[in-house]
């Protein structure tokens, strides 16, 4: 609507429709900008307050609230928590073994880039677990794992090794859960790789195979750069993909066995504030303090590297 | 004050008057809207709390009952909200301390006044203590349902074995049946609650239902040495491998198939798991059920049998007719109907309703009524607060799959028993 009031030349706009450019932008920002502020700015500061009271979340019928403030205790307390430090620790395990993900993702894109019969379907074939629900996903490998029916034990019971209960057991049950959360995730690296494999420029290959580049070295210093923004990508949703893994710990172990032994932060600060036990409003929201001021560092760390990009360019 | 006091179940039986009164005054007149959220979503409560509404409403032609059903699990988050933002002139929920933090928070109407005018002191005496926190009475009861031991009558004679009574019989007839190459128990502890049962029944056997309901109420320390006991007998059985193995994978359902297998004799469940069973192929002659047996002769038998319950939110618009519901729901003809075999199958909160004549049902009124002087508890976690019983059931968790932490264990629930109440 406000391209007829933009004019082919700006030069000697009169006063009028300069303001009309300077608030237009400010117009079209005004929606999101009202939704991003009321759904993610003013919770953020909330979680802040709500962090120094202890609160059950609950308020009286005359609408005062039954918080009381106890100003740092919470975060004292979190000091203290053990479950919050296993919680910590687990997401470090699922941010690193989750980056597992893009060389996965990788090496079946490069095995899918090529030109049979049928490809197309064996491509579709290794996209399908991205497409199912995470919660089917957890369902599956829970059966996968089931210490007496499961597959898996079937398995080794092949070779002669096991019986294991890999989600019952404190010490793998996390890593089994990462194992069920990988196979999406390198679905979804593969497709962004197959797609960012289509946009390599034939001529370099061609030139690098009559250097004589072949194998690791041609993948190397030939077609590995020219992926790097598919890189970028596959990093990036990885990253975000680990530390928002929620559904899969809910689905598989629900936090357990034993005492939060698989749960992340995430889970953690949904358990102890919004579970059918969790009544710690302001414990749940510390914690999402610290989770927040952890993925400040990796969002800052983003932003800085798209401005730096945007700049360098 | 949050001690839920105990009235003997004797009482159950022994109140007889005054239910009259308690429908005569369900006929008055009423009018307007009566909004009823309820969390009985399974599809037999379902039917049956459809069913109330629907002869309430014939009662009353000029109420418009507004029922909205909503699912069970998803509720027990969503009442936080809908008690404060959007309150129901009747809402179900739980006895015991599950209502301690609405009752705290002014949420919920203290209705010991209706309980007197209804005569509801004596035809609901048994329950009466579960629905009291301090001076107030805070909603009414609709059914509860007896706790035991459920098991495989017909491995029990193939090894030639009667129910045991004494704590001694309990592990001769385990170790008979891990002899016979079977797990005594099956149990899923994946959901942390089942575990909690096993611990209210041997600490009620071990150390009473007043130091049961001392602990739960944070008075005792759990690095106490009587609850070193309890642990003590507990793994007992655990050493033997009484205990379905790997069962913190399992959830109580999936735990369910190595009983009709034949792979486990027994299960220690509420009276909703006979439904299953029988759905599995066993027939009422292979299940039988017994009393959890008797550890100290010197203490007086206790049970659990958790009690669902009817509130009036303080933000409710009809209260009028909300009252009449209560008093409609827990009256004893009502009472007789909705928890008949072809209802919820559970035992009625009126001592002048008839038990139907299920095998299982007779079994555990007869047990919650004469054979309960200690007194009736909840469960662990809805006579804990929620907090404290979250992570005391995943101790007992943690100690069931690996009995040498019990000290850290211990440690961590004592930690927080002081960080809690």
């Amino acid at each position: 609507m406000t391209m007829t009031a933009m004019p082919e030349t700006e030069i000697a706009a009169p006063p009028r429709r300069f303001r009309q450019q300077a608030i237009a932008p400010w117009l079209f920002l005004l929606p999101g900008l009202l939704f991003f502020s009321v759904y993610v700015i003013v919770p953020i500061i909330q979680s802040f307050q709500i962090s120094f009271y202890d609160w059950n979340g609950l308020d009286r019928p005359d609408g005062t609230s039954t918080a009381v403030y106890v100003g740092l205790e919470n975060y004292r307390d979190l000091w203290d928590d053990p479950d919050f430090w296993t919680s910590l620790r687990n997401n470090a395990i699922w941010l690193v073994l989750y980056l597992l993900a893009i060389p996965g993702g990788l090496f079946i894109a490069l095995f899918l880039n090529q030109t049979v019969t049928g490809i197309r379907l064996y491509k579709s074939l290794f996209f399908f677990p991205f497409v199912i629900s995470q919660v089917v996903v957890g369902l599956v490998f829970t059966w996968f794992y089931d210490p007496t029916f499961g597959m898996i034990n079937e398995l080794l019971g092949l070779v002669g090794l096991g019986p294991v209960n890999i989600l019952g057991d404190t010490r793998y049950a996390t890593y089994g859960i990462i194992a069920a959360g990988l196979w999406p995730q390198t679905a979804y690296c593969m497709i962004l790789y197959l797609t960012g494999l289509n946009a390599v420029d034939p001529e370099q290959i061609e030139a690098a195979r009559l250097d004589g580049a072949k194998g690791p070295k041609m993948l190397w210093y030939v077609v590995l750069p020219q992926l790097r923004p598919a890189t970028f990508i596959a990093f990036v949703v990885t990253v975000i993909g680990a530390l928002r893994s929620f559904d899969l710990i809910s689905i598989m172990t629900d936090g357990g066995p034993g005492f939060y032994s698989t749960s992340v932060l995430a889970f953690y600060m949904w358990d102890v504030a919004l579970s059918e036990f969790g009544f710690r409003m302001g414990y749940g929201s510390a914690i999402a303090v610290i989770l927040f001021l952890i993925m400040l560092i990796y969002i800052a760390g983003f932003l800085w590297k798209m401005y730096r990009d945007e700049k360098g360019v | 004050m949050r001690s839920i006091f105990t009235t003997g179940a004797a009482a159950l039986a022994a109140a007889t008057i005054l239910s009259g009164s308690a429908f005569a005054e369900s006929h008055a007149a009423l009018s307007g809207d009566l909004v009823i959220f309820s969390d009985m979503s399974n599809p037999a409560p379902r039917a049956v709390m459809e069913g109330m509404v629907e002869r309430f409403g014939e009662m009353h032609p000029d109420l418009n009952i507004e029922l909205t059903i909503i699912d069970r699990e998803a509720y027990k988050t969503q009442i936080r909200n809908f008690l404060q933002a959007n309150p129901p002139d009747v809402a179900n929920w739980y006895a015991g301390n599950r209502m301690l933090p609405y009752v705290e928070a002014g949420l919920f109407t203290d209705i010991s006044d209706l309980w007197e005018e209804g005569g509801l002191t004596e035809t609901l005496a048994s329950t009466q203590a579960s629905m009291t926190i301090g001076d107030g009475i805070y909603g009414v009861p609709y059914t509860y349902y007896q706790w035991g031991v459920y098991y495989r009558e017909d491995i029990f004679e193939e090894l030639g074995l009667e129910a045991p009574e004494t704590w001694d019989e309990e592990i001769a007839n385990c170790q008979a049946i891990i002899d016979s190459g079977r797990f005594c128990y099956t149990i899923g502890t994946k959901f942390l609650w089942t575990a909690g049962g096993w611990f209210d029944y041997l600490n009620m056997r071990t150390n009473g239902y007043d130091f049961h309901m001392a602990l739960t109420n944070g008075e005792i320390p759990w690095t106490d040495d009587r609850v070193r006991a309890t642990f003590a007998n507990w793994q007992q059985l655990i050493d033997m491998g009484a205990f379905l193995e790997n069962h913190q994978t399992y959830s109580w359902q999936e735990a369910l198939p190595f009983m009709v297998n034949g792979e486990a004799a027994a299960y220690l469940m509420g009276n909703f798991a006979v439904a299953p069973m029988r759905e599995a192929g066993l027939t009422d002659d292979q299940i039988g059920f017994y009393q959890f047996p008797q550890i100290d002769p010197s203490i007086e038998m206790a049970e659990d049998a958790p009690t669902d319950t009817f509130h009036i939110p303080s933000g409710a618009n009809n209260v009028e007719a909300a009252r009449a519901f209560l008093l409609f729901v827990t009256s004893a003809e009502n009472q007789t109907l909705i928890n008949g075999g072809d209802g919820l199958g559970q035992l009625p909160v009126n001592s002048q309703s008839s038990v139907d004549d299920d095998e299982f049902l007779s079994a555990g009124f007869e047990m919650l009524s004469q054979n309960s002087p200690g007194g009736i508890a909840q469960f662990f976690d809805r006579d804990a607060p929620a907090e404290m019983a979250q992570v005391a059931m995943q101790g007992f968790q943690t100690f069931m799959v690996d009995p040498s932490s019990l000290d850290s264990v211990l440690d961590r629930l004592e930690q927080a028993r002081q960080r809690f109440y």
